[in-house]
């Protein structure tokens, strides 16, 4: 299996288990241990741009909620930069991990709306969340994203959309709801692993 | 790889997935990924811009003693109970360089096999020192190293006699989000690792066994601690885009 190029294989997968809060997230296993969590704040306090709450459920192929999810969401700031080489509000870091109701399944984070990206090959992308997805059952972790519907335009010619069938792309696009906070946009992201509407999973 | 290998602005993104190293999605066996398996083929997307970037971590994001789980729960003066064990290695990248500053975090069963979690309900006991979790960023070599005790084997149901091996679960954050994963590290010679549904999602034995963490008598502390080597491997970076270090030593 040896490849010239790449001398040493990557490390296989497993699923994450339905234990994962102890290592990623004590709190939520019900149990104080780190002073810090890391993940809690995807934003920080210094951001630009418009502040959102996504709110969702990641269903299974027979219509149950996945209430053991773990989800990791990164994404770049309001001018389409990430917290990586690129200059960002002190505090961004544009990194969460979100847990749901361990009873409904359902999850919500706060963040703010990404920018579109400017691509090395002169193309832009689309503003997206990047979302991570573990739980019981996944063997490796699923990669998608969530696009905003008021974005027609941008994602009409978001590269990634382009490789998506048209009749799939819908299960990208968040839906608008109402705002419980006047000072937030509110937006809707079911994430379905199987059946009916599955979502689009990346491979990045 | 450091932030300054990324040339001209322009990011390297990883090589793409070798995916016969990984379980697939749809492993029966292992039931609950029957209904919890995507059946359309993952879309392959080259320069992601979240696979060229990721969260970055330094050392305010942890504790200096939180890589030691026999003290990092316990009462003062006190211990949790079970087999003292190091579990040590190397972070690496396909193209063997080493990942320094890798947020690496684990959890795990205590010596009994039970979990310090509000839905396991297994009979074996919590131990009152033992929370079950720990994390360190690897050194400039891509080295990290855990204290702990061994875990213990555990049931569960996905048949009416079925036991996972004993394992401790890694999280590992290399460099980009294409490097994210998440595995279990086994323990050489446990019967039950030919017996478990999850470690057997895995389609290659290479690969499992490189799950499998060895007796390392060089790092055993004698008459302490009993050390185990794990290396973990994430995907490698493609080197046409890096501006000062070619491929091809
Ligand atoms: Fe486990």
């Amino acid at each position: 299996m040896a490849n010239p190029q790449r001398p040493l294989p990557e490390t296989a997968s497993q699923t994450a288990g339905p234990y994962v809060h102890i290592g990623l997230s004590p709190r939520a296993a019900g149990f104080e241990i780190y002073e810090v969590e890391p993940g809690q704040d995807i934003a920080g306090p210094n951001a630009k741009g418009t502040p959102v709450e996504v709110t969702g459920i990641v269903w299974d192929g027979n219509g149950d909620p996945v209430r053991d999810v773990l989800l990791e969401v990164w994404q770049p700031n309001t001018h389409g930069a990430f917290a990586h080489t690129d200059d960002v509000e002190p505090g961004f870091r544009g990194w969460g991990r979100v847990i749901c109701d361990f009873d409904t399944g359902e999850w919500s984070f706060k963040t703010i709306k990404p920018g579109s990206v400017a691509r090395a090959d002169g193309g832009t992308d689309a503003p997206a969340l990047a979302l991570w997805i573990v739980a019981r059952g996944i063997n490796i972790g699923l990669q998608t994203r969530m696009y905003f519907p008021d974005e027609t335009e941008t994602n009409a010619v978001d590269p990634a959309m382009g490789h998506v069938p048209e009749d799939r792309r819908g299960t990208l696009i968040a839906q608008r709801t109402e705002d419980t906070d006047p000072t937030r946009l509110s937006y809707r992201f079911d994430i379905r692993l199987q059946g009916d509407g599955e979502t689009v999973f990346f491979d990045i | 790889m450091s932030p300054s290998d990324a040339s001209n602005g322009t990011l390297s993104g990883t090589y793409p997935r070798d995916h016969d190293r990984h379980p697939s999605a749809y492993t029966p066996k292992y039931k609950s990924t029957i209904a919890r398996s995507p059946k359309h083929k993952l879309i392959r997307i080259d320069n992601a811009s979240e696979g060229a970037t990721g969260p970055l971590f330094n050392h305010e994001d942890l504790a200096a003693g939180d890589w030691d789980l026999l003290s990092n729960f316990a009462a003062p003066g006190e211990s949790p109970i079970g087999p003292r064990i190091f579990i040590h290695g190397r972070v690496l990248d396909e193209n063997a360089r080493p990942v320094p500053n890798a947020l690496v975090e684990i959890w795990q069963a205590n010596a009994g096999g039970r979990y310090r979690h509000k839905v396991d309900s297994y009979l074996a006991p919590i131990d009152p020192n033992f929370g079950g979790c720990g994390r360190t960023l690897t050194d400039e070599a891509g080295r990290y190293r855990f204290r702990t005790v061994q875990p213990g084997a555990y049931p569960w149901p996905n048949g009416p006699n079925t036991w996972r091996p004993a394992h401790i679960h890694f999280s590992v954050f290399g460099y980009s989000f294409s490097q994210r994963l998440i595995t279990q590290c086994y323990f050489e010679g446990d019967p039950f690792i030919s017996r478990c549904a999850i470690v057997q999602t895995i389609p290659l034995p290479q690969a499992i066994d490189g799950l499998t963490a060895k007796l390392d008598m060089e790092e055993t502390v004698p008459h302490d601690t009993v050390a185990y080597r794990f290396d973990i491997i994430l995907r490698g970076r493609d080197a046409t885009y890096c501006n000062n270090q070619p491929e091809g030593r």
